[in-house]
């Protein structure tokens, strides 16, 4: 079982549902959050593009945040899911240094935290929140490890990229493109 | 290892799993871990969903709120049934509960009084507040006649007041959504088609090929279907075509982005159709049997081929010819957006007419993939005594306008300044649910009517600009704490949607039903409020749609079969509500009362040396400037930016994130500063930005001084003779790097 995301950006409008969605639904403290949108602009007018995407922990199958954690709070478990143990955090910021996507941040209750791709709702049968509220459904979640997932066969069929490939973290999440 | 933690973290959790109720649940809700996990899913147990539709924007969408054991909403979901969203609500509708809990929300009624010469509020009882209200409702009535009282409004509490409006015996009644909004596109598709396109529209993007966008930028706005539609239409492999002078998210979106100049759309529109037929590239059968005019305008078109446009457009002619061919291969199947937000440039009925006209060549009406045919469910009227007939109302006021099928707002502000030829006089205001100050052009002349008026009192949740104007402001609860009417939608399929209360209303604030029917009973209008509760009325209407209160409960959403087709049928006869009783592609109806019975291109001026254009559109975020300060909302955009070209920024020496002020042709100045993002994604002559910052009431904690309001800047209206639109996309803007407010 290896838990990924594979996130289209030909459709993505970069509205932020995802984000208001997982802090619904998470209850992240408004200020924070744990999964946002970036826009690439790339060209000169009129010849010009952007890129938007919505970006989160990438739950690396090498993942330096859990390596570099003093207390263990930083772990993986079942499907390759990164997450903190909150009781055993104590607030040092070495993951939020070490991770190449920025995607820790400390929460005003003293301990890290991120994105654990909604590990409740998972168990449960359902999908992330923000997978689940998308109006453009350009996000997908399922097994890697299945050959026959829609994440497995999105990546057989389309181009994608990896963020920061360079850092060696081998990231889940996948960005479709042109 | 990961094994092992796992199972000692169960323990763990399981010994304080009890705890957790009695202590902070919502602290180890957020805590993240597996202990919170097992809190959380002991709450999501609890958790109790309650239907009802959304009030963020227009688009209504149905949801399920839900709430946890001490009553507070938890989150707000989607109603998997409901077509407007197809379970999946936008960032707004998902971040509504920001709404209900915006502590800067008005609590409580306020009346404007007088204390050491300096005017101020004071909280006032309902009591004492809807008497005062009455009592000047009765005022009016007795001194100038019902119809001097005017109601400006929007959304479902704006039905609410109307009803107690017509009753009290005044249709002076306007709401922005239409002259500052979508009023031209009706009348282009009326005048065309004999229809209007309504809300939400139906354009059946989901099995289109060819998607058309003109200015449209769907997935900036969040028309909830409609971003979806569009995403589906991108995974079938439809092509999109975005005509807009900045690169939307749309325009990413398209195969083709036509970066036209700005003001020039009517021009390309009629090279598309030049082309179409001198190509012979328009459905012969559809035209023959559905449209009238065609020969005419086969000769208007003739002069107008796209080496003529390019000159106005700057679209390059073969770029003019392969979309036009593109668009006629998809046919019927492609859809010329008719767009929303339309009112630009004065002409926009004739640019929507020839919008109109493109899809009727294109014989996408009533098609498959075009548009289709929309029917929604008729709602019983619960029953009261026939409105009296006002001797006069919106339409004389809007009489210069033979087109205009609502009141028009801006005619209603000029009759609110006193003038001694004015027939028909205002004295009075009740705005329901609309911010008119960052919502309606020329600021001047709307404080101008403000001051003149003997009284003016505002029904909001939120303070806004307008509330701080008011003599008498009550506060209604959000769309989560109150019923409001069944909401009939017209779709593929008819439906009808249920809101009700999830929550008491907080602090002292009451539903806008309430308020009419309080209002109604001390202007002893008691008969038009046969009912002690609007669940009565609701319960009533269900009933009479065979269904009831308790099966909405359960379903939030019902969906009813079709009783016409969805689509015109090849060959079908089938009449349209026009004058010839066809598409009509000339129109004798424009011709008889001096219009141009077909579209034509007019120079709009340009900005002059040292001005830009000022443009301007929707955050997918936010809606207008109702929801800037919405807690969540804020937090992902709580300013807009100015977008300038990165030559323009060097030519005028700003860089990236300075902060800059505004001045417009008319010298008015912005109150406030706004950040300059220098962005490719908007050309040389035009600086934009997002509808609805800039707030300048205070008690607004998060939106206040927080970026330009687009509305301030615009000054100079272009209106549409035709239905009486104000073109707003006429203001030009200097920019600034001084603060001109400094001495």
């Amino acid at each position: 079982m290896r838990y990924a995301m594979v996130i289209d950006t030909l459709k993505c409008v970069g509205c932020s549902d995802c984000v208001v969605a997982c802090q619904t639904e998470n209850n992240v403290p408004i200020g924070y959050c744990r999964d946002w949108i970036t826009e690439t602009v790339d060209g000169s007018y009129p010849k010009v593009d952007i890129e938007l995407k919505s970006e989160r922990c990438n739950h690396c199958n090498n993942a330096p945040c859990v390596r570099c954690c003093p207390t263990g709070a930083s772990h993986i478990v079942e499907g390759g899911i990164v997450l903190v143990t909150a009781d055993e955090c104590i607030g040092c910021g070495a993951c939020i240094e070490s991770c190449p996507y920025d995607a820790r941040y400390q929460h005003p209750d003293g301990y890290v935290d991120k994105c654990t791709f909604c590990h409740h709702r998972i168990e449960k049968g359902e999908l992330p929140a923000c997978v689940s509220v998308c109006p453009t459904k350009c996000m997908c979640f399922g097994d890697l490890d299945d050959p026959n997932s829609q994440v497995s066969n999105l990546l057989k069929e389309r181009k994608y990229k990896v963020l920061a490939p360079e850092a060696g973290t081998s990231p889940n999440i996948y960005y479709l493109i042109k | 290892m990961t094994t092992s933690r796992r199972t000692f973290i169960k323990i763990s959790a399981l010994g304080l799993g009890g705890v957790a109720a009695s202590t902070s649940v919502l602290k180890v809700f957020g805590a993240n871990t597996f202990m919170g996990d097992f809190v959380q899913k002991k709450t999501a147990k609890r958790l109790k969903r309650t239907a009802t539709y959304c009030e963020v924007c227009f688009w209504k969408c149905a949801e399920w709120a839900y709430s946890n054991d001490n009553g507070e909403i938890i989150k707000l979901i989607g109603n998997d049934i409901d077509p407007h969203c197809n379970g999946r609500l936008c960032p707004r509708g998902t971040g509504g509960v920001g709404m209900l809990n915006d502590e800067d929300r008005l609590k409580t009624p306020l009346i404007r009084t007088t204390v050491n010469g300096e005017q101020t509020y004071r909280e006032a009882t309902w009591q004492e507040a809807l008497d005062l209200i009455a009592s000047k409702m009765k005022t009016v009535k007795e001194k100038y006649g019902a119809e001097s009282f005017a109601l400006f409004k929007h959304g479902s509490p704006g039905s609410h007041l109307e009803h107690l409006f017509k009753a009290y015996g005044s249709d002076t009644i306007a709401e922005p959504a239409y002259a500052q909004c979508r009023g031209p596109r009706e009348t282009g598709f009326a005048l065309t088609f004999g229809a209007w396109i309504g809300s939400p529209e139906p354009t059946d993007i989901r099995d289109t090929k060819c998607l058309v966008l003109i200015g449209s930028h769907i997935g900036e706005n969040m028309h909830n279907s409609q971003v979806q539609e569009m995403s589906d239409a991108i995974d079938n492999g439809a092509t999109i075509i975005t005509v807009d002078p900045r690169l939307s998210t749309a325009a990413s979106k398209s195969k083709h982005w036509l970066a036209i100049k700005p003001g020039t759309d009517i021009a390309l529109l009629l090279a598309w159709m030049n082309v179409i037929i001198n190509e012979n590239l328009y459905n012969k059968d559809y035209i023959e049997k559905y449209t009238f005019g065609f020969d005419k305008l086969k000769e208007h078109v003739k002069e107008f081929t796209p080496e003529w446009a390019y000159g106005i457009t700057t679209i390059k002619p073969e770029e003019i010819r392969k979309t036009a061919r593109i668009m006629a291969n998809a046919a019927p199947a492609v859809i010329v957006h008719p767009g929303r937000h339309v009112v630009w440039y004065g002409d926009d009925s004739q640019r929507e007419r020839a919008i109109a006209i493109l899809n009727g060549l294109l014989g996408s009406w009533g098609k498959r993939g075009g548009f289709y045919l929309n029917e929604s469910v008729s709602l019983p009227k619960f029953p009261h005594p026939d409105y009296p007939k006002p001797k006069w109302g919106w339409e004389a006021l809007g009489r210069k306008y033979p087109y205009a099928e609502m009141g028009i707002t801006s005619e209603l502000i000029k009759a609110s300044i006193p003038n001694k030829e004015n027939e028909f006089p205002i004295k009075a205001w009740i705005v329901a649910g609309t911010n008119l100050i960052n919502t309606v052009p020329q600021r001047e002349e709307i404080i101008k009517a403000i001051d003149s008026l003997e009284f003016i009192a505002v029904i909001d949740t939120m303070p806004m600009e307008i509330t701080g104007y008011a003599d008498v402001i009550l506060p209604e609860c959000t769309y989560l704490e109150r019923y409001d009417g069944i909401r009939s939608a017209t779709f593929r399929e008819p439906s009808i949607a249920l809101r009700q209360p999830i929550v008491q209303p907080k602090y002292n604030s009451k539903p806008a039903w309430w308020i009419s029917k309080e209002l109604g009973m001390r202007l002893n209008l008691q008969d038009y409020y046969n009912y002690n509760d609007y669940e009565e009325v609701i319960k009533w209407q269900l009933e009479k749609l065979g269904t009831s209160l308790e099966e909405m409960i359960q379903v939030g959403v019902k969906k009813f079969d079709r009783q016409t087709p969805l689509y015109i049928a090849d060959g079908d006869e089938y009449k349209f509500d026009t004058p010839s009783g066809k598409i009509e592609f000339y129109s004798d109806d424009l011709a008889s009362k001096g219009f141009d019975p077909m579209p034509i291109y007019k120079l709009h001026p340009e900005p002059p040396q040292g001005y830009f254009r000022l443009n301007y559109g929707r955050s997918p975020m936010h809606t207008f400037s109702r929801t800037i300060n919405n807690p969540y909302l804020n937090a992902l955009k709580s300013e807009n930016k100015l977008w300038v070209n990165p030559k323009i920024a060097n030519i005028i020496g700003i860089k990236n994130e300075q902060e800059v002020w505004l001045e417009n042709q008319d010298g008015i100045l912005s109150t406030f500063s706004i950040k300059v993002r220098v962005t490719e994604r908007i050309g040389w002559d035009s600086v934009y930005m997002y509808h609805g910052f800039g707030h300048n009431d205070k008690k607004l904690s998060r939106a206040y001084g927080k970026g330009i309001s687009d509305t301030q800047m615009i000054s100079n209206v272009a209106v549409d003779p035709l239905m009486g639109g104000t073109g707003l996309r006429g203001n030009f803007v200097k920019i600034l790097t001084e603060d001109p407010h400094k001495n």
